[in-house]
């Protein structure tokens, strides 16, 4: 057991450390368009210092990253406060399947464009009626005069609006078990048959999109992994947006800590007990979190693949924001109510952290069946 | 970076994984646990494996191996509910290891490591210590108390007044002594330590009553199919590997800590003690609720578990006391380096 780091890696997170200090693009401005010219440019620094694509191998432009400097590149993004890169899915998600299922020539069309975040990426998986049980999803492909056409809908869709392409999961065999009948595309967002409408969430921040495609235009050669192979593919981005995240999310939840124990301090409320105790059990938690994440890291180097205990740390981050915002806003008390408050902000923004990315009930379920070995309900 | 024992510890691990189930089959635990009595000859036995002493430098006795291989045995040891007087035995070797004079070392450690001649820890309040583990059969006694103020006596010379707990897969006893020698070192090195060897304990018990459920609820059915399936039961069970790999973190970390970072220890071990009592109950109660009414009686093992955690919970500070001094430290009261330890 040695939790410190190497030579090389401390000095990867040392130069890391110091490159983020000096290049720091600020918070984002006020407005939706401005934040997001302020986070395209703030990915195109990160592309000419070689910090984008951070993972992906360096044939494909990336920095072939080890488990353990993704870690930590995530961590000090953390630390630092840094914005999110504009393009993030596209290079969580959509890069990494293109890299590993993708022909020669798509690696060719996409990669780079990702990485400079020339060309912006969505996801089109989710739907009104499929949300958890993803697989039985109703967006139709119809193969016609060697192009498909795309009819159905989608929502949860972050950056439709301004995104070239849609990672999109569609039907294309009605008559096969639903796990089998589906097929991954790569979609031209830059059509009339794609109208992208607004999402309002409980913060009043239109930070998702629903997506309605009437009879949608996408050529064969946007097929990623073969015809009817959908649903391990897209498990392939599932799986990529899980592994690694927990080490940067604890890094989050320590920042989120940092600032709880200011407010207390500020507020004047350190000696009260009850207050000590549940920032106590926060502190512990996020620690434990950040422990848990590098747990699992080790696992991952030692077996080469993200296993399913990957789930817990997903987990157990939405509950301990949710609970570190809650005790905030007890702290603020009647100022807690106060639209304007940042900590109001993120007590609203936090109940969204056990559903998106997989439901905690999902999460509980691949844990009881895949880990721990118990009958499945269906 | 690897999180993760190495081939030496897994092998320790191991060994005594496969020893201890040996011994400590769930017939034999129940007979010792009916009687209050310990396994001399496991004892013997584990001693003469240097298991006794195995965090104790070779110069008094012991392995000289460090917290993480310690940790690694107390684990075990929960997992089997071992009823022997190892955990008691540990902490004084603990106490006298980090914090005690030349003397106290020469004189009281080499009996430890040999477990010939044992130690135990009390953490005296209001001038009592009320939860001593092994008092009645230990030969020197340390008493430490929130001030950091701390007592070595020989058992002989203290007032020890043997009483029955809910754990009856060890024994315990009310200590009062006068006078005693203090300890010559830093106590809280000791006590931090002494924490993460019984919250790792901890963690030995809870993955134990994890598995009983899992495996219950595999095997039993009802309304038609295995009681497994129903979210109502596999998401309680999926809680405990959160809360049992949670504790498990924490107390690894914990034992790393005292044997390579020592200035994070303070936090790290108020914080796997914390956790880990909280999760032990929690995790041994819940598989009590998936066992169901069979769960409830004497016959089932599961209540062996469920009073050890909580013994463990409330043995060498509570959760709360534990988490009060992770605010003191977290708040930039106290110096982690040089934090007190619980208040009593």
């Amino acid at each position: 057991m040695d939790l410190t780091l190497s030579p090389s890696e401390q000095g990867f997170r040392d130069e890391l450390r110091a490159w983020l200090a000096d290049n720091h693009p600020g918070e984002d401005p006020p407005g939706d368009d401005e934040a997001f010219e302020h986070r395209r440019q703030w990915q195109r620094q990160l592309y000419d210092a070689g910090y984008a694509g951070f993972s992906w191998p360096k044939e494909y432009g990336g920095r072939g990253a080890t488990l353990v400097e993704q870690a930590l590149f995530g961590e000090e993004m953390a630390r630092a406060r840094a914005p999110q890169p504009v393009n993030v899915l596209g290079m969580v998600m959509g890069g990494p399947v293109v890299i590993h299922h993708g022909t020669d020539e798509q690696k060719e069309r996409w990669l780079n464009a990702i990485l400079t975040g020339d060309e912006i990426w969505c996801q089109g998986f989710s739907e009104p009626e499929s949300g958890s049980d993803l697989a039985s999803l109703k967006t139709k492909a119809v193969k016609s005069n060697g192009e498909w056409v795309v009819t159905g809908q989608k929502v949860w869709t972050t950056y439709a609006h301004k995104a070239k392409w849609c990672m999109l999961v569609a039907r294309t065999d009605q008559d096969v078990p639903k796990h089998q009948g589906l097929t991954y595309f790569i979609m031209d967002m830059e059509q009339e048959a794609v109208q992208v409408r607004p999402l309002h969430q409980i913060t009043n921040e239109p930070e998702f999109n629903e997506l309605f495609m009437e009879e949608a235009r996408i050529p064969d050669e946007n097929v990623v992994g073969g015809v009817g192979n959908g649903w391990s593919v897209a498990i392939t981005t599932l799986m990529n947006e899980r592994a690694g995240l927990g080490a940067a999310s604890a890094a989050g939840m320590r920042m989120a800590l940092t600032d709880l124990k200011q407010l207390a301090i500020e507020r004047g409320v350190t000696d009260d007990p009850l207050i000590r105790q549940r920032i106590a059990q926060l502190a512990i938690e996020v620690e434990l979190l950040r422990l848990n994440s590098w747990r699992g890291l080790t696992q991952i180097m030692k077996r080469g693949v993200p296993g399913p205990e990957g789930s817990l740390p997903k987990w157990q981050w939405g509950e301990i924001h949710q609970a570190l915002t809650e005790l905030a806003v007890d702290i603020l008390g009647e100022d807690g109510a106060d639209w304007e408050s940042p900590w109001t902000y993120r007590l609203l923004r936090s109940r969204a952290n056990s559903i998106e990315g997989g439901t905690t009930e999902i999460l509980k379920n691949i844990i009881a069946e895949r880990v721990l070995g118990l009958p499945k309900l269906r | 970076m690897n999180f993760d024992f190495t081939d030496d510890q897994q092998a320790i691990k191991r060994t005594a994984n496969e020893l201890l189930g040996a011994r400590f089959k769930p017939d034999r635990v129940r007979e010792l646990a009916e009687s209050g009595s310990y396994d001399d000859d496991a004892w013997k036995e584990m001693s003469e494996l240097g298991w006794a002493g195995i965090f104790i430098d070779e110069e008094h006795g012991g392995q000289g191996l460090g917290i993480v291989e310690l940790a690694i045995l107390t684990e075990e040891l929960g997992y089997a509910l071992a009823p022997v007087p190892f955990l008691s035995n540990a902490a004084a070797g603990l106490a006298l290891q980090f914090a005690g004079t030349d003397e106290q070392k020469q004189r009281w450690l080499p009996g430890i490591a040999s477990g010939e001649a044992r130690g135990t820890v009390g953490m005296l309040r209001d001038g009592e210590a009320r939860l001593v583990p092994d008092a009645d059969s230990a030969e020197v006694i340390v008493l430490i108390s929130s001030d950091g103020s701390t007592a070595v006596v020989e058992a002989s010379a203290a007032d020890i007044e043997p009483f029955e707990t809910m754990d009856r897969t060890r024994r315990f006893a009310r200590v009062r002594v006068d006078g005693g020698e203090p300890l010559g070192g830093d106590c809280f090195a000791a006590g931090d330590r002494i924490a993460t060897a019984l919250s790792a304990e901890t963690v030995g018990v809870a993955q134990k009553a994890m598995e009983m459920a899992v495996e219950y609820a595999r095997d039993r059915k009802q309304f038609g199919r295995a009681i497994g399936a129903y979210q109502a039961v596999s998401h309680r069970c999926a809680q405990m590997l959160l809360e049992v790999e949670g504790s498990r973190s924490g107390a690894y970390y914990a034992a790393w800590c005292a044997d390579a970072e020592p200035e994070s220890l303070p936090e790290a071990a108020s914080g796997a003690k914390a956790y880990s009592s909280d999760a032990g109950w929690r995790v041994c109660a819940s598989s009590l609720q998936v066992h169901g009414g069979i769960g409830f009686t004497w016959e089932h093992d599961l209540h062996f578990f469920l009073k050890r955690a909580k013994t463990n919970a409330l043995l060498y500070g509570s959760a709360s006391e534990h988490r009060e001094r992770v605010a003191a430290i977290g708040l930039g009261e106290l110096e982690s380096s040089s934090a007190q330890p619980v208040e009593a």
